[in-house]
């Protein structure tokens, strides 16, 4: 049975519009990432299944019910705040007790879930502590053993980890997959940061402008990106793209024609495309080599250099002064200034129509 | 060098240092002696040790000044409390029409005494008063607010009640504004009703703020004066008379300087040691409430 579906859900602030038309069907027991920038919608989206926000229309269904028309404790959803919302008057075991006594579980009852869920997050030592006593790590996982103790058809996650600094975050995300693991219900997480929608997610939703711009899971939108916007959200640094023009030749594939002159044979298949029309070249860094100058198609002159270890990124502009990001390996000896030559494998490039929407290579 | 450094610096704080000690310590430490005198405005008297304080002990004036003083304290306190928070939780919203009763209801605090005296003189007063005619519509006797000793404590506590409602107000509506949305949203997440909402996670983030109220109002209505002096001048016969009343009297009616000054230490006292109680308590509330 499908876990939460969201049918023409639609909202406006006054009169700015904030989601439009919004339809998604979550499967059972799915992790589901809503990613976007701030302002595109996904936190209003999020309160609006929670129940913290009315939708002025559309409809909210989860296993079977519709919810939308219901306060938000009686839909069996259970919410961890990006500022996790302890009280901090009560206990770790009464901030987990509350929502249980209110709903009228019997009190054993109540002591064995958060006895339950105080093993599974390794916080039996935390219990009888206030929010104040605890670090952001640990309030984080109180949030997290709140929300578990309802046993909710629907976990939603409000950015959170986006309080954590970057090593407890690392760690929280792994926590965070273990525990994906371990419940029986379908987690719907919002994030701005595509790295940890990828790691987490099975599907992610990409939300900009008010509306959702691709589903799918992790590879697929950082392989076939639907458009220019998910192209460049997802990928770090941001996918380059360069303006190209449709070569003429009989071959079945796109070649294209640079500003700078050089000549990239994509993967991408012709038939489709139309001829003069403007369309823009995508490449990661990784399908952008920097090489010895016989070996090269183009050359650029290097504007940063960023030494990342195992990998160096070579920021450049070609000789038409197109912004271009290339790899290198980690020990490269490339400086700012110094002109190299680079190659493109035109099988990993991606290309986009006037309008922003992705034509994508053939499976190999 | 270091000890050049230490006076220089004492030099920038000079200023204030004298005027607070010219217009605080000063006065504090000569009432202190004023009280082991006996003195009136003329002369400079003798001194007699602890002779003013066992004379305050023995004064059934004194006494039962201090028991209105607690009386009407007692009657404040807790009812302005109650009254500011739950004018405060009706008017923590947002829009024009909260923040204009926002406005009436703490208008009253900026008025003087004297014109406060006045307003509730003409709602008081049994013959032409508001609450005269009112009870007269209704059929009934009006009551002698000012002039029946049962009754002057109750009217002088609604009137300062009524003028002191303001600023503890205010005080909850900012305490209101710091408890974070989120957490009302976990709460509604949580199926709290909106009176388990209130008992449990809006009284409980306003502790510090009844506290703070409680001293505040506490510290100043054991010092009530104003109104006293002016509605019913302590009578009568003394029901209404209280601690400030008295020494005001004794200091400025009688000219006893010393015994006056005598009867401000006790109070100062007094004073003292509720605030420090509550001071204990608040600590203890402190630990027990924790941060967020």
């Amino acid at each position: 049975m499908a876990s939460l579906e969201l049918n023409g859900v639609r909202k406006s602030f006054g009169a700015t519009p904030v989601l439009d038309d919004i339809s998604l069907v979550l499967d059972a027991r799915e992790f589901v990432a809503f990613l976007g920038p701030s302002g595109s919608g996904k936190s209003t989206l999020l309160r609006i299944i929670a129940g913290l926000e009315t939708a002025d229309a559309g409809e909210v269904w989860l296993e079977g019910r519709r919810i939308d028309s219901l306060p938000p404790g009686e839909r069996g959803v259970a919410m961890v705040f990006q500022h996790y919302a302890l009280y901090p008057h009560m206990t770790v075991r009464e901030n987990m007790a509350f929502g249980l006594r209110n709903a009228r579980v019997p009190a054993d009852e109540i002591e064995r879930r958060i006895g339950d869920a105080a093993r599974v997050l390794e916080m039996d030592q935390l219990l009888d502590r206030k929010p104040g006593q605890l670090s952001g790590g640990q309030r984080q996982r109180v949030a997290i053993g709140r929300a578990i103790v309802k046993q909710p058809k629907l976990f939603l996650l409000d950015e959170p980890l986006s309080n954590l600094d970057a090593a407890l975050r690392l760690r929280t995300r792994v926590e965070l997959a273990q525990l994906k693991q371990k419940v029986e219900a379908a987690v719907i997480m919002v994030t701005h940061d595509q790295a940890e929608a990828m790691t987490l997610a099975d599907r992610i939703v990409v939300i900009n402008d008010r509306t959702i711009q691709q589903v799918g899971p992790p590879m697929e939108i950082y392989d076939r990106p639907a458009n220019v916007f998910v192209a460049q959200f997802v990928g770090s640094p941001a996918m380059t793209l360069i303006p190209a023009q449709l070569t003429e030749n009989d071959s079945e594939r796109a070649r294209l024609k640079l500003g700078d002159g050089a000549e990239v044979e994509t993967a991408v298949p012709r038939a489709g495309l139309r001829a003069g029309g403007e369309l823009r070249l995508g490449l990661r860094p990784e399908s952008v080599r920097v090489v010895a100058a016989s070996d090269s198609m183009t050359k650029a002159k290097v504007e940063l250099v960023e030494r990342l270890g195992e990998r160096t990124l070579v920021y450049a502009r070609l000789a038409n002064d197109q912004a271009i990001i290339a790899e290198d390996e980690g020990n490269s000896r490339v400086r700012i200034g110094d002109e190299v030559g680079l190659k493109i494998d035109g099988s990993a490039a991606y290309l986009f129509g006037p309008d922003g929407t992705g034509h994508h290579r053939l499976e190999s | 060098m270091n000890r050049g450094r230490d006076w220089r610096g004492l030099l920038f704080v000079a200023p204030f240092l004298s005027l607070y000690s010219l217009i605080l310590i000063f006065p504090l430490f000569r009432g202190a002696w004023l009280s082991l005198n006996q003195v009136d405005l003329f002369g400079d008297g003798h001194f007699v040790g602890t002779g003013n304080y066992i004379r305050l002990v023995h004064d059934p004036i004194f006494g039962r000044s201090l028991i209105n003083t607690f009386k009407v304290t007692l009657m404040i306190v807790p009812v302005l409390t109650l009254i500011a928070l739950l004018l405060a939780l009706a008017l923590n919203r947002a829009g024009k029409g909260a923040a204009v009763l926002r406005g009436i209801f703490f208008s009253s605090a900026v008025l003087s005494v004297t014109i406060v005296t006045l307003i509730w003189r003409f709602v008081l007063a049994p013959d032409a008063g508001l609450l005269g005619e009112l009870w007269k519509s209704l059929g009934w006797e009006p009551l002698a607010f000012l002039s029946a000793p049962n009754l002057v404590l109750p009217a002088i506590a609604i009137t300062t009640i009524w003028w002191s409602v303001g600023l503890p107000m205010l005080l909850f509506l900012a305490g209101l504004q710091q408890i974070p949305e989120d957490m009302y949203e976990a709460a509604a997440l949580d199926r709290a009703t909106r009176w388990t909402t209130f008992w449990r996670i809006t009284l409980p983030s306003l502790t510090r703020t009844v506290i703070l109220v409680v001293m505040l109002q506490t510290a100043a209505q054991l010092q009530l004066f104003g109104q006293a002096q002016l509605l019913t001048a302590g009578g009568p016969s003394g029901a209404s008379r209280t601690a400030v009343l008295f020494l005001f009297e004794t200091a400025f009616g009688r000219w006893e300087l010393g015994y006056a000054s005598a009867a401000a230490e006790v109070l100062f006292l007094i004073i003292l040691a509720v605030t420090l109680t509550q001071y204990w308590a608040t600590g203890r509330a402190k630990g027990a409430v924790g941060g967020r």
